[in-house]
């Protein structure tokens, strides 16, 4: 015993040193890193540039000091305005550029950056601008807004490897540094991942029955064609286009009074399931209102209501309900927030940065801020429409009616449980046109120049033969030479199942973000799913099919060193699933999720008191009234999402709170989410119901907590497994006694079947539960 | 003196590595030998701060903030201005007004009638610091007090204005002042959150408060201010489930433990282990968070000084009186919010429910804090996000008024912290309506706690979506004048 100890204590402080040693290591390994032979500017040096110099010396004009800009050749290569002898950059000639000589000498009054600004080059950057001004400073414009052109596949060693185009790219890099892929990982555990990657669910019994026995060849594909088949691949989809979206079920804003925005929820999760290309899903989002027959792309006439539907996109944004709210400060609000998800979400820039002053990274002018904005600028919309009220409040003009014929026909996936009348805030334009200032400063009411719709030019110029609306916008989108809009959906699904995006800085594709880990593998796919319509389901499929993809997850000591983050991808995915996702599993593997799809949201199980602890006391939602029956055990995605009390078990898991656009969620790991696995009555209740169903069955203890196990991790335990748990299991017969163990059952108001026995069922609850606690169970691996 | 402040840093962390090592939990797991960490932050930043550790020595190691959510009118309370009562039923001289615009509930009303006070005030202390006889037992410490009565925001509502003066930013999304303080400053009891957030609500005309407000922004969701809630479960989920004793919990995370210890093997992932730690500072909080709170323990003279009300749970006294046990035991950041200050109509009646509420424990957590030596080093903060007009809203008569938001001047309270004590700064015009000396923005307040903590407020930054981000934002100077 006290031997076992003193090895654990080994091994522990040998994991903490090696858990500090490759953490300094990364940072370390960057600074030792060799200096390429031929020095890129986008890749080596406009990071050092953007970082360091760019406040002073970038994009921003109020902000520039000296009159130089680093970021504009022009500029730099300039006789300087305050030393006309000198110049920042001489092309060859490091020691005669004062960029150069600047960043390198020890006279700290004339070191750049600053040592005040707190900012500091390394001797690596140092090194690498020299020799990049040594071979003659050449600039480039930034990766990110030149259109992408498909690569060829790079030629690779191990050629027997790759399943698809994705594993040539992911494989030179790894050789490149002397890494090899992991083995393909088991089936059950692949199974496991596939399932909760297309479905969000773990997989049933039946269907790892049937993968495991099916050996032929093609046994994997066909069932990921199986799983993208199933409604449950809408909502898993839907899931991160609702963090996109901001949605929400209240208006956000002080009282937080309650909305029905669930019919737009709705139509996003038919339309992943419809595989509606992702041009259309986004044009019909975006302009639908002014798309004018079903199929078409504009022309006179009016919106079918599902067009009409879908624009809920641009209204799911916080709306106030605050009395005394000036109408102006808010409408202006609401046009921002539309103006910067449209960046984030869509583009993948940091437009936002440019609502009070131009870019200070970015080549986004103020003025060309206001012009994207202008285009979400002539809503028929104010700032404050009504207080909290009843339901006439719970949609704001421009708003559609959903009636019970629409939900028999065209809008035949809204799942309007009721004949009350239904209401969605949707878009809808002024007849005539609001006229757009620039906010000097950002400041709502201090109107600059008047501008005109239009786009960044540094990405795409706006064409004349576009309409100045939305519909144009949609249409500017999905030119083919845009060079974001394919880069930046393709990264947010490789970040759906990789973990990390292709550039981890999945909403700034632009200077201060990260460069692409693999820069041609993002433009191989992005002009492919151009070339290929815009088809979802066909990327999706590519990338769960690849060998990347199904690599096992298991670590070595040797990548954790050289790549602990796993950028390289030499190892499949490991980690934590998300919140919603969290519930879903421990429902469906219970047996008690509730497979309907769509509908208003529900109330489930909460500690008591959140709500009205907070509230103003007014409204729908100042109380928390649960809910009952089967609308208990609905999926994660279906909670109701009070903005200003988002339901507490989804917050400790990092989901969204909703308030703005996010297209990458943390992935934290915190004791208060043991908490939730231990003790929130969903838990509890599920490990009950799941226990209860297996004491009636006619098996042995280790025969049910074998089946306990598939259900909840997945997979079949290992012997020692299953002994470690059968002692527990045995250990709690004895230990509980008969009030403890009625106390136990007392969770949750799913029923009890009077028949069994009071102490194995809650002994066998108990080792439910231990499984549902376990680190594998909530981890895709 | 910045490395003795590391190297105390270090000697703290190994010290509590080694007493958590001899704790002996009776577990054989790899967790339970691992070094605590309850809040462990994984973002490394990319330019050198370190985070856990001040920039300078700091004068104060907490804050307790004392959030009178809704505007507590200043007229009614600190800022005595006698020549509003001459003025009664006058109108605000335009010239006074200027351009300043107005809520939608008041830009529309014909005229601005000034309204005086209708309770009295008189000067109290050395300082002799003017309070209204709504609270007395405020008056009592005000030599503790540093009172800043030039405070100004730039949000006219509730909600951007109270997110404002938490996140420094109007819009939401941003960390808020308590979860900067945990990500620079760490934690210094590992079994209880860094910053902790507790609620109560008095009678008057209430505003929401929203979980935004303490929310950690960009930072690791570590930062999240915890709400503890009046209910038995003072952190969420905190409770075992009935029927299960603390052996029996035990038990099952050392089966845990042991199940995830196989995982670790097979797979080699450091998160499994990280995972296994975690529950075991779940098991260790579910000790401690209940030992903390409990008041049974505080002896009579102490529940005397707080007000019979500090046994009610969901109280003002009662939070106060939590606020005092959970800084003492080491919470960087406990924020309070008092809802119902939100007087626009029926004031006179509303203001002195509330100032009964809260005047006499937020005195006696000065006094407590002081008899145990620990005001020095706490930050006490009292007030709201933003002021309330000298016209009345509605109609003025002889015993009834309201007053509307006004941003453009309010008061607040300091103590402790290395704050000067009985000191006054700042002044507003004598109708009380414009700051006629030494104004003070939000941030430059958000700058001098930060300040005061031992923190430069344009060096803790965070950088997300490639920007660098500030609780001040891109202004904020530290007011040196009000720091001893």
């Amino acid at each position: 015993m006290k031997r076992l100890s003193y090895y654990l204590l080994a091994l522990t402080l040998a994991i903490l040193g090696f858990m500090q040693s490759c953490a300094k290591q990364s940072s370390s390994l960057a600074d030792n890193e060799k200096i390429p032979e031929v020095v890129s500017y986008n890749f080596d040096i406009r990071p050092i540039l953007s970082d360091k110099c760019s406040t002073c010396h970038g994009p921003d004009a109020n902000k520039r000091e000296a009159g130089l800009r680093l970021d504009d050749p022009e500029s730099a290569f300039r006789a300087l305005k305050e030393h006309p002898t000198a110049h920042a950059l001489v092309a060859g000639k490091p020691e005669l550029s004062e960029v150069f000589r600047r960043i390198s000498t020890p006279d700290t009054s004339l070191l750049m950056p600053p040592p005040n600004s707190g900012l500091k080059l390394s001797a690596r950057e140092i090194n690498l601008i020299e020799k990049w001004i040594k071979q003659g400073a050449t600039y480039e414009k930034h990766w990110a807004f030149v259109a992408p052109k498909a690569p060829k596949l790079p030629a690779v060693d191990q050629d027997k490897w790759p399943k698809n185009e994705i594993d040539y790219f992911i494989l030179q890099k790894m050789e490149d540094k002397g890494l090899k892929p992991n083995e393909e990982a088991d089936k059950e555990r692949l199974l496991k991942r596939l399932s909760l990657d297309l479905t969000g669910l773990p997989p049933d019994l039946p269907l790892m029955d049937a993968f495991m026995a099916d050996n032929s060849p093609n046994a994997y594909g066909k069932v990921v064609d199986a799983l993208l088949k199933r409604p449950a691949y809408g909502e898993k989809m839907a899931l991160h286009w609702l963090d996109v979206a901001r949605y929400a079920d209240s208006h956000g804003y002080q009282d937080d009074g309650y909305r029905t925005q669930w019919p737009w929820r709705d139509w996003v999760i038919n339309a992943y399931n419809k595989n509606l290309p992702y041009a259309e899903f986004v044009t019909k989002q975006l302009a639908g209102d002014l798309m004018a027959d079903p199929n078409g792309w504009g022309g006179p006439g009016t919106p079918t209501k599902e067009q009409l539907l879908a624009t809920g996109f641009n209204r799911n944004h916080k709306i106030t309900e605050e009395g005394g709210t000036i109408q102006e400060e808010y409408r202006a609000m609401y046009v921002t927030d539309r103006t910067d998800m449209f960046g984030k979400g869509l583009m993948g820039i940091t437009m936002e940065c440019a609502h009070c002053h131009d870019h200070k990274y970015d080549p986004f002018s103020q003025k060309e801020y206001y012009k994207l904005f202008a285009f979400f600028n002539n809503v028929k919309e104010v700032g404050m429409e009504s207080v909290i009220g009843g339901p006439n409040t719970y949609a704001k003009k421009p708003l559609m009616e959903i009636c019970d014929e629409d939900v028999q026909g065209i809008l035949s996936f809204v799942n309007k449980l009721d004949t009350n009348r239904l209401i969605v805030s949707v878009m809808g334009d002024l007849d005539t046109t609001r006229s757009t200032f620039i906010f000097n400063r950002g400041v709502y009411d201090d109107h600059g120049d008047e501008v005109q719709p239009g786009t960044p030019a540094s990405i795409l110029p706006f064409s004349d033969k576009y309409p100045k609306n939305r519909l144009g916008l949609a249409k500017w989108m999905f030119d083919r030479k845009n060079p974001l809009t394919a880069r930046v959906y393709v990264n947010q699904l490789w970040q759906e199942f990789f973990g990390t995006g292709i550039i981890r800085t999945a909403g700034d594709f632009g200077m201060q973000g990260e460069l692409p880990s693999h820069p041609e593998l993002l433009d191989w796919l992005a002009v492919d799913f151009m070339n290929h319509g815009w088809n979802i389901k066909r990327l999706v499929k590519q990338m769960v099919t690849s060998a990347t993809y199904r690599q096992s997850a298991v670590v070595s000591k040797e990548k954790l060193q050289t790549d602990p983050n796993n950028r390289l991808l030499a190892r499949g995915p490991r980690y934590r699933i998300e919140a919603e996702f969290v519930r879903d599993l421990v429902l469906s593997s219970s047996g008690l999720l509730n497979r309907r799809i769509g509908g208003p949201s529900v109330k489930p199980y909460q500690p008591p008191g959140l709500w009205e602890g907070a509230t103003s006391g007014r409204g729908l939602l100042s109380m928390y009234v649960q809910d009952h029956g089967d609308k208990l055990y609905r999926r994660g995605m279906y909670t109701l999402i009070k903005r200003t009390v988002p339901p507490p078990s989804m917050a400790i898991f990092d989901a969204s709170n909703r308030d703005l656009c996010e297209v990458r969620r943390l992935k934290t790991n915190t004791p208060l989410q043991a908490l939730v696995m231990l003790n929130d009555p969903t838990v509890l209740e599920a490990s009950r119901v799941l226990a209860a169903k297996l004491l009636q069955e006619k098996s042995g203890t280790e025969a049910k907590i074998n089946k306990a196990f598939r259900l909840i991790v997945a997979r079949k335990p290992t012997e020692k497994e299953v002994a470690v748990l059968s002692e527990y299991y045995r250990s709690e017969l004895k230990n509980l006694t008969r009030p403890h163990a009625e106390k136990a059952l007392a969770v949750g108001e799913y029923p009890i079947p009077k028949t069994l026995d009071k102490v194995q069922l809650a002994a066998m609850m108990r080792i439910v539960s231990t499984i549902y606690n376990l680190e594998e169970t909530i981890t895709k691996s | 003196m910045e490395k003795e402040i590391l190297e105390h840093g270090l000697n703290f962390n190994r010290r509590r590595f080694l007493s958590r090592m001899s704790l002996g939990l009776g577990s054989v797991a790899l967790g339970s030998l691992l070094m605590p960490d309850l809040f462990r932050s994984s973002g490394a930043d990319e330019d050198g701060f370190t985070p856990g550790m001040p920039h300078f020595a700091p004068k104060a190691k907490r804050v307790i903030y004392l959030f009178q959510n809704g505007a507590p009118s200043q007229q009614e309370l600190f800022d005595y201005k006698p020549k509003l009562r001459e003025l009664m039923g006058q109108d605000l001289p335009p010239s006074v007004r200027g351009t300043q615009r107005l809520t939608g509930m008041t830009a529309n009303q014909k005229e601005f009638p000034l309204v005086g006070s209708f309770v009295d005030f008189k000067q109290y202390g050395e300082s002799r610091a003017w309070v209204s006889d709504l609270m007395p037992y405020t008056a009592g410490v005000v030599d503790d007090l540093c009172f800043v009565k030039s405070m100004y925001t730039e949000a006219i509502n509730h909600d951007p204005a109270l997110t404002f003066i938490q996140t420094g930013s109007q819009q939401g999304n941003r960390p808020s002042m308590g979860a900067w303080l945990s990500y620079g400053l760490g934690n210094e009891n590992k079994n209880l959150p860094a910053f902790t957030v507790l609620l109560s609500r008095g009678i008057g005309n209430g505003q929401g408060v929203y979980s935004k407000l303490w929310s950690n922004g960009f930072l690791d969701s570590v930062h999240q201010g915890v709400q503890f809630s009046k209910g038995e479960d003072p952190v969420l989920y905190l409770r075992d489930p009935e029927g299960m004793t603390r052996t029996e919990r035990r038990a099952m995370l050392d089966n845990l433990a042991q199940l995830n210890d196989l995982s670790y093997q097979e797979f080699g992932d450091p998160e499994i282990a990280a995972k296994v730690q975690q529950y075991e500072m779940a098991y260790r909080m579910q000790t401690a968070v209940p030992t903390v709170l409990d008041v049974s323990k505080e002896p009579d003279d102490i529940i005397k000084l707080y007000g019979p009300d500090c046994l009610v749970p969901g109280t003002f006294a009662a939070n106060c009186l939590m606020a005092r046990k959970l800084s003492e035991n080491g919470v960087r950041f406990v924020q309070l919010y008092h809802q119902g200050w939100d007087q626009h109509g029926n004031l006179p009646f509303e203001i002195a429910k509330q100032a009964k509420d809260v005047d006499q424990a937020s005195a006696a957590l000065i006094t407590d804090l002081k008899q145990r030596g620990l005001l020095d080093e706490t930050l006490v903060i009292w007030g709201g996000e933003f002021g309330r007009t000298s016209y009345t809203q509605g109609k003025l008569t002889k015993d009834n008024y309201g007053r509307d938001h006004h941003p453009r001047c309010f008061t607040i309270w300091m103590a402790g912290g290395g704050i000067k004590p009985g000191i006054v700064y700042g002044e507003t015009d004598e109708m009380g309506y414009n700051i006629a000396q030494n104004p003070v923005h939000v941030h430059d307040f958000q700058a001098t706690v930060l300040n005061q903590l031992g923190l430069n407020h344009e060096k803790l930054v965070f950088k997300y979506q490639g920007r660098r981000f500030r609780l001040t934002d891109v202004s904020g100077k530290v007011i040196h004048d009000i720091i001893a």
